[in-house]
């Protein structure tokens, strides 16, 4: 028995015939062909299959699609365009913080939620945020630098 | 030293705003029409023999199209061992085989047209197992009467060396330098210990991906994400037996490989699946199989016998290394090796021995991981440093200080042994490790917290330091070998085409500077591509710290060989003789007349004006003397008395990796890399029970560090001029990996005056040992 969905993704509104065990990750990635969602480990544990569902971090490895059904989520292709990319991702470019990158699109997600709704946060407060996303490469030094950076000028834009 | 315009700038990474946009990058980011799913049945077994197998029901299942196992695929012994040929690893493992070696092993495999109906098929695969004993402790592997595991005929090695499978020895060597007895005698203090390091995980965050299907010329396209393209279709071609020229191997971005990827792991299986059902297949593995059947660092016992005077001197040093293979032998010998060949020449000691053996177990099979070998080796070495600097009462800056390695020195190890076997005899021409030492120790505030700790609080809380130094040989002498190849474009812009492979490290980014530094161009005029072995020419591959050097050399040759044929052309156009013309921020001018032309003019007269050519060239570099990295760690723990909890509180690395050509991304190696080894020497272990499954394959049970759980890690790069390198660059990759377990050891015995010699530092470990150190404390009275 397939049920019908209906949510809105990187602003556009998406009505989709799904199984009912479906995982919102698959859906993302092989429906959508939205591949920037990563799969990790397939047991929320590794955070690369991060996406924001109505603006809070969701591992979708770990949501069933039907869950996400009438509400807004945003995945990493969501967030800037490619010629203005979001404050993050420069962010994440210039210091450093991209190295395999596999990690990335669900730390800037995690990040980004973050910074919605604490504009200035602590790094005690930047490392809580990100914990469920690992990394293996960057040692997370460089990671917390960037978004570190990024509130800095998206505190001074709001200015 | 020399002032550079690209080089040793922290440009951006090259691929890095693709990959924060989230790009469709990696080799799982396409889908094909048509592409089938493969997933393989894995031993539940430690050690079995299949006595038979039946695929009926799996094949007859709707939506299957393929079951591959030990009956319809041929047999071909080879190694997965992404090395160069010929492998210096034994022949012993076959796509599929009647017998299981460990828990994980490959029995069969399915290609089906979902995930789901592949899972199902597997489910409908009978196999008769005849389970045989198995043996996982190294120390009981070669008893007499232990199990044989690999009791086939045809395994072997193909380069002559020692190979004993019928008593599962897989690997011995043997070295004396110097009499050993002799500075035994000649010590003062004569301290002996036997140590253990544990498995460990790669833990790349993208797990082995490959998808494979056919061009229309009917050539094999085996994409996968793997950090040795090249060796990938030389053994594929060799285990489907085709020749090479029906393969091609692409490598898009790799989500972190750490020597995980340096392993042909599930490519055949892929290619051999797509050859039968000629459609697109996709093998990818999942975490929990990452951690049940992909590879892990080598555990090792390891005794560690050394001598040193009152004066400092070290006499005598004796390394005797058990390294457990696990149940193929894929990297033994080598990783072995380097126990000796890129651990030990850090030491000034004249007199060395050094007995070395690989077993096979029923375990994991062991492979290349970031450190090879050397991480195994600078536990042992880092504490019995720290046990001689205590012996004869000096601070152990002061001990390491004197006695490791310094710039125009040579070490007797160099010459005795490679990674390989035979070594090279060279002298150390670059190194600035003395002032890693003492910057590090500055930063650090060590003479300050040695101070203070020697006072500890009363309560349950203790405070400790610790350090070592640490050496990492850059590439595999007179082996390694990588090549480049690049041309110039209409504007004037360069495809610089790389057969290195960028897995996540940014060798792309410092490839592309250093070909833009010798044309004197920006980086953004520097299209790379790499790692394509129908496009890029010959490279070994991501390993053995090896990238930024050879790969590094081979695009300065290259971008040398363009300079003259620019040149040549620009002399052309002006009049004037070559000899007097320079290269200069993309044109070329001369010192006489002053006149100058750009490149878009030179390369418009190359293309289209006056003998017409394409100025382009190609060039390789393959390694005479490999280069040694350098590092100086220092580490602060607070340790719980009461728990056992041993928490980093700081950490700082001073490094010395020649010119960094890129700081940040130098950095960024360096961070990663003590994480890692910090969270190996903390938290991460494999749990096995007496069945020899692992208990715990996931992120959860397998525990890695995440943000919260960081110390403070401070980076400090110490330059020095490495002249056979690219613009004084040696290698940064794997050095930094081996400083967390011997650090925090030490810094714990500062602590709380226990000595772990055995890895993971676990709550359980350190408060046993704090048991024991009170017993024999009550004891003494």
């Amino acid at each position: 028995m397939k049920k019908e969905i209906e949510f809105t993704i990187n602003g556009e509104r998406r009505k989709l015939i799904v199984k009912p065990n479906e995982l919102l990750l698959n859906v993302i990635r092989e429906d959508l062909g939205l591949t920037g969602t990563k799969y990790g480990c397939g047991t929320g544990e590794c955070g690369a299959c991060t996406v924001l569902v109505d603006g809070e971090p969701v591992v979708s490895c770990l949501t069933l699609a039907v869950a996400a059904d009438k509400k807004t989520i945003t995945t990493i292709e969501g967030i800037g365009t490619s010629e203005n990319p979001y404050p993050l991702q420069l962010a994440f470019v210039e210091t450093g913080a991209v190295q395999c990158g596999f990690c990335t699109p669900g730390m800037i997600l995690s990040a980004k939620a973050l910074l919605d709704k604490n504009p200035n946060p602590t790094e005690n407060e930047i490392k809580q945020a990100i914990a469920g996303n690992l990394c293996r490469c960057t040692g997370y030094v460089k990671i917390i630098e960037a978004i570190k950076l990024a509130a800095e000028r998206m505190r001074g834009r709001k200015r | 030293m020399r002032k550079f315009k690209v080089v040793g700038k922290s440009v951006p990474k090259v691929d890095a705003l693709a990959l924060a946009q989230g790009k469709p990058l990696f080799t799982d980011d396409i889908e094909l029409r048509g592409m089938l799913h493969a997933k393989i049945l894995w031993s539940p077994h430690a050690h079995a023999r299949i006595k038979n197998i039946d695929t009926s029901k799996a094949e007859a299942l709707p939506g299957v199209h393929a079951v591959l196992c030990y009956k319809n695929v041929p047999r071909v012994i080879h190694t997965t061992a992404g090395q160069g040929w010929p492998e210096p690893s034994p022949y012993d493992i076959v796509m599929f085989d009647n017998k299981v070696r460990y828990v994980g092993d490959r029995v069969a495999a399915v290609a089906a047209e979902t995930e789901e109906i592949a899972e199902r098929a597997l489910e409908l695969i009978k196999v008769e197992y005849e389970p045989l004993p198995a043996v996982f402790d190294p120390e009981r592997a070669m008893d007499k009467g232990a199990p044989v595991i690999h009791d086939e005929p045809d395994c072997k090695y193909i380069i002559p060396v020692f190979y004993d499978p019928k008593h599962n020895h897989c690997a011995h060597i043997d070295l004396e330098v110097g009499d050993f007895e002799q500075g035994i005698k000649e010590a003062d203090f004569v301290v002996e210990c036997k140590f253990k390091t544990h498995h460990e995980q790669h833990c790349s965050l993208e797990p082995h991906t490959c998808i494979c299907y056919f061009d229309p010329a009917g050539r094999l396209i085996i994409r996968t994400s793997n950090q040795v393209p090249f060796h990938v279709r030389r053994i594929v071609a060799q285990c489907l037996q085709v020749p090479e020229r029906m393969i091609r191997v692409i490598k898009p971005r790799i989500g972190g490989g750490f020597g995980g990827k340096q392993e042909v792991l599930i490519e055949e299986v892929c290619a051999m699946l797509a050859m039968l059902t000629k459609r697109p297949v996709r093998l990818a593995y999942t975490r929990e199989e990452e951690f049940v059947s992909a590879r892990v660092r080598h555990p090792m016992v390891m005794w560690a016998k050394t001598g040193v005077k009152k004066d400092g001197t070290i006499t005598a040093i004796q390394l005797k290394v058990l390294s457990n293979a696990g149940a193929y032998g894929a990297h033994a010998m080598t990783v072995m090796n380097n126990t000796c060949a890129k651990a030990l020449p850090l030491f000034r000691c004249k007199n060395i021995k050094w007995v070395a053996d690989a077993v096979y177990t029923n375990l994991l099979p062991g492979g290349a991981y970031r450190g090879y070998g050397v991480t195994q080796a600078a536990f042992p070495m880092g504490v019995m440093m720290d046990e001689m600097a205590e012996a004869i009462g000096m601070d152990p800056v002061d001990f390491w200080k004197l006695n490791t390695i310094k710039e125009g020195e040579t070490s007797p190890i160099f010459k005795a042994l490679s990674e390989t076997g035979r070594g090279v005899e060279m002298i150390v021409e670059s190194c600035s490790l003395p002032e890693c030492i003492d910057k590090g120790a500055e930063v650090f505030g060590w003479r300050e917290k040695r101070e203070r700790y020697k006072k500890q609080s009363k309560g349950p809380i203790k405070h400790g330091i610790g350090m070592c130094c640490l050496v990492q040989g850059g590439t595999v002498p007179l082996i390694d070998m990588a090549s480049a190849y690049a041309k110039m474009n209409d504007d004037g812009s360069f495809n610089l085409l790389i057969g290195a492979t960028d897995l996540g490290t940014g060798a792309d980014t410092v490839l592309s500077q250093i070909f833009a530094e010798t044309l004197d161009i920006p980086v953004e005029d520097v299209i790379v591509y790499p790692s394509d072995t129908d496009l890029t020419p010959f490279d070994k591959g991501a390993y053995a710290s090896g990238t930024t050097y050879l790969s590094g050399m081979a695009v300065l040759r290259t971008a040398e060989k363009i300079r003259e044929q620019i040149l040549g052309v620009a002399a052309d156009i002006l009049g004037e003789p070559k000899e007097g013309l320079r290269i200069e921020n993309k044109g070329v001018v001369s010192g006489k007349s002053g006149k100058r032309v750009e490149f878009s003019q030179i390369i418009k007269r190359a293309l289209y004006g006056k003998d017409q050519f394409q100025i382009g060239a190609t060039a390789s570099e393959f390694s005479r003397l490999p280069p040694q990295s350098f590092a100086a760690h220092f580490a602060e723990v607070a340790v719980d008395t009461e728990t056992g909890q041993v928490k980093v509180l700081s950490y700082v690395a001073a490094v010395d990796c020649g010119t960094a050509v890129n700081p940040k991304l130098a950095e960024g190696q360096a961070e990663g890399a003590i994480l890692n080894g910090i969270s190996y020497a903390l938290t991460e272990e494999f749990i096995f029970d007496d069945r020899g499954r692992v208990l715990n394959p996931s992120f959860t049970d397998y525990k890695i560090f995440s943000a919260p759980d960081i110390p403070k890690i401070t980076t400090i790069l110490v330059p020095s001029y490495e002249p056979t390198g690219p613009y004084g660059a040696k290698t940064v990759g794997e050095v930094n990996i081996n400083g967390p377990l011997p650090a925090i050891s030490n810094a714990i015995y500062n602590a709380v005056g226990i000595r772990l010699y055995e890895t993971p530092f676990t709550p359980e470990r350190v408060l046993n040992a704090l048991k024991e150190k009170r017993k024999s404390k009550i004891k003494q009275r």
